[in-house]
């Protein structure tokens, strides 16, 4: 059985900029797969090569066989897509928008009657239909663009950080809604996110995504379970000194040591136990401590990990 | 909530996306026209330019004697001979202001939603095309009313059902031409001057406002490029006379220009990228 997704060296260059570098993966049928990455990671620009609105610079990709570039009309018939960036008439009402949307994907009347008040009731938009989008709040306006996305039922529906700018409520009603549609309809998903939880509770597999290279592809249990056994979070003043580090090396059950700025990320064993020892280390090297923790690793340290970033510095690069 | 995922399962997946695909191109129609109605101030400022040129131009003008411009016939009213020019203005703004929209489409990003959709781009360029086509008809008619009110003589019924042809191809060509502009030029920045700078040239060279033998002779042969003076000719011609070229001439030239025109403006929509 071939993958529903294949993307094979898969590169678009912006001039000179390359926004997306080489990259390969697959997602099997009837999986969710999630795209994590940094800001300007290439995650949309991959997913806008899949969908046939961006020509590739070199590399190719199929979705349920067809080629993206050579077989677009073909792909075009087995997507659906939720985009990150607006792209609802504006001058439309909402459910003018989702009704029309009906109408170029053929669905007959009733059909789209019926879906469209679904939609509209899972976003709890069903008081909002009857307003042009452009007097709608933002966050009104951005679950429209949602509930069009999941008007018809594709082979693979794209989800372009899906649940950004949507309140907790209508963003655990969406993680619920796109797990029954990947279960019962059989739909392979595929999405990007900066949301750690959000990965974490919908996807099969995860891709880490940085500077337009996947640098990992795994279950998110595997991601975790690659970061170390457990983890301590260290956090020095001034970066420490290379004696110390030189000297946390040197520790037979430290297994791994990654520093990110005044960040040290140490995998061992043991960790609850090892944090007093840490500590006098520290002291005997004149390093200050600001804090020091010590968990099984998460999702968000595997992110850490891979991209040398958390999420937090991540969003704070964002507004600027 | 199982059954009601089931309904409407895969909808998409079981028909090949034909060259020409009635609902699609019905619904791009309907949301032009539902757009345009819903601008009123598009609306009003549509219609207020040409009354404009109707009331400060042509009615001032007509009470001076004509006779001695040439290529006016003899006993011809100018307030008579300009309303067909103001007509194909009329036509040649909103047409090609029809065409370069799908910059604003773009812009906005609805032009993404309809790029991936499983539909020939063929059926979704033509529906956009024949909503501009029809709001801009529409807004011809409306200054076709307006002169009549004012006093323009037309002809009778056989000649606005021809001047309704010129229209068509007039408004073809131009939504053409805009579209080629918003597909090769990409870039909001800018625009909107270029278009404009384009569109007046283009109004001016036409014999819209005055005719052509009036013109100097070089002039005149960049009066013979300009696909507007066949039209204007041709409207001049079906709803109040006194045509500088034979009917058939203008047809002929004017559906040459618009099968070339709107024919490269779809062929460069076909291979856009929506980003
Ligand atoms: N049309 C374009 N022209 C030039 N550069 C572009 C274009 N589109 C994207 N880029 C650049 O390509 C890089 C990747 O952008 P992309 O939108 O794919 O990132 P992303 O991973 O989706 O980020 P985000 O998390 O912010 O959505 C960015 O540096 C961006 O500036
Ligand atoms: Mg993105």
């Amino acid at each position: 059985m071939k993958a529903t997704i294949e993307a094979e060296d898969l590169t678009k260059k912006f001039d000179d900029f390359v926004a997306v570098d080489h990259i390969s993966f697959a997602v099997q049928d009837g999986e969710i797969f999630g795209f994590l990455g940094p800001n300007g990671a290439g995650k949309s620009t991959t997913i806008k090569m899949l969908i046939t609105i961006l020509n590739p610079t070199s590399g190719q990709a199929r979705i349920c066989g067809y080629d993206v570039l050579r077989q677009r009309d073909d792909v075009r018939r087995h997507i659906g897509i939720v985009f990150q960036d607006p792209s609802i008439d504006r001058f439309l009402t909402g459910k003018e928008n989702l009704n029309f949307h009906g109408m170029i994907y053929h669905m007959d009347k009733k059909t789209r009657e019926s879906r469209i008040s679904e939609v509209l009731k899972l976003l709890d938009l069903q008081d909002k239909e009857n307003t042009p989008v452009k007097d709608c709040s933002g966050g009104i306006q951005r679950r429209f663009e949602v509930a069009r996305g999941f008007m018809t039922h594709p082979r693979v529906l794209f989800l372009d950080e899906p649940t950004i700018g949507l309140d907790i409520q209508a963003r655990r009603a969406l993680w619920e809604y796109i797990k029954n549609l990947n279960k019962d309809n059989d739909i392979t998903i595929i999405l990007t996110t900066h949301y750690i939880e959000e990965a974490d509770y919908l996807c099969d597999r995860i891709g880490i995504i940085d500077h337009g290279k996947v640098i990992a592809t795994d279950s998110p249990q595997r991601l975790k379970e690659s970061v170390g056994i457990d983890l301590i979070l260290m956090e020095i003043a001034n970066g420490g000194n290379g004696d110390f580090i030189a000297s946390l090396k040197r520790l037979e059950w430290v297994k791994n040591i990654e520093q990110h700025r005044n960040l040290l990320e140490l995998s061992v064993e043991e960790g609850d136990r090892r944090v007093p020892e840490l500590l006098g280390l520290a002291s005997r090297h004149g390093v200050s401590v600001t804090s020091i923790d010590s968990h099984k690793p998460s999702l968000e340290d595997a992110f850490l990990h891979y991209t040398g970033k958390t999420i937090r510095e991540n969003e704070e690069e964002q507004k600027r | 909530m199982k059954n009601e995922l089931e309904m409407g399962t895969t909808p998409n997946i079981s028909r090949r996306s034909q060259l020409i695909d009635p609902l699609p191109i019905y619904t791009m129609w309907l949301r032009q026209m539902i757009r345009f109605f819903r601008m009123k101030a598009r609306v009003v400022s549509s219609i207020v330019t040409p009354f404009l040129f109707l009331a400060f131009l042509g009615v001032p003008m007509s009470f001076m004697p004509a006779g001695n411009i040439p290529g006016i016939p003899p006993g011809m009213n100018f307030l008579d001979f300009l309303a067909p020019g103001i007509v194909g203005m009329t036509l040649l703004f909103s047409s090609m202001f029809g065409g370069a929209s799908v910059i604003w489409d773009k812009e906005f990003g609805f032009l993404k939603e309809v790029l991936v959709a499983p539909v020939s781009r063929f059926s979704i360029i033509l529906g956009r095309e024949a909503g501009a086509m029809t709001t801009s008809i529409l807004q011809a008619l409306a200054i076709i009313i307006i002169a009549a009110l004012m006093g323009v003589r037309i002809q009778g019924l056989a000649g606005f059902g021809l001047s309704l042809v010129f229209m068509i191809l007039t408004s073809t060509t131009f939504i053409g031409l805009g579209l080629i502009l918003a597909t090769k030029l990409g870039e909001m920045e800018g625009f909107i001057s270029i278009i404009n700078m384009i569109q007046l040239p283009l109004f001016f060279l036409s014999g819209a406002l005055f005719p052509l033998d009036a013109m100097p002779v070089w002039i005149r042969y960049i009066m013979y490029i300009n696909p507007l003076t066949y039209g204007v000719d041709g409207l001049r011609g079906s709803l109040v006379g006194g045509a500088a070229f034979p009917l058939t001439l203008d047809f002929v030239i004017l559906l040459v220009w618009s099968i070339v025109l709107a024919g490269l403006g779809t062929r460069f929509f076909s291979t856009m990228e929506a980003d």
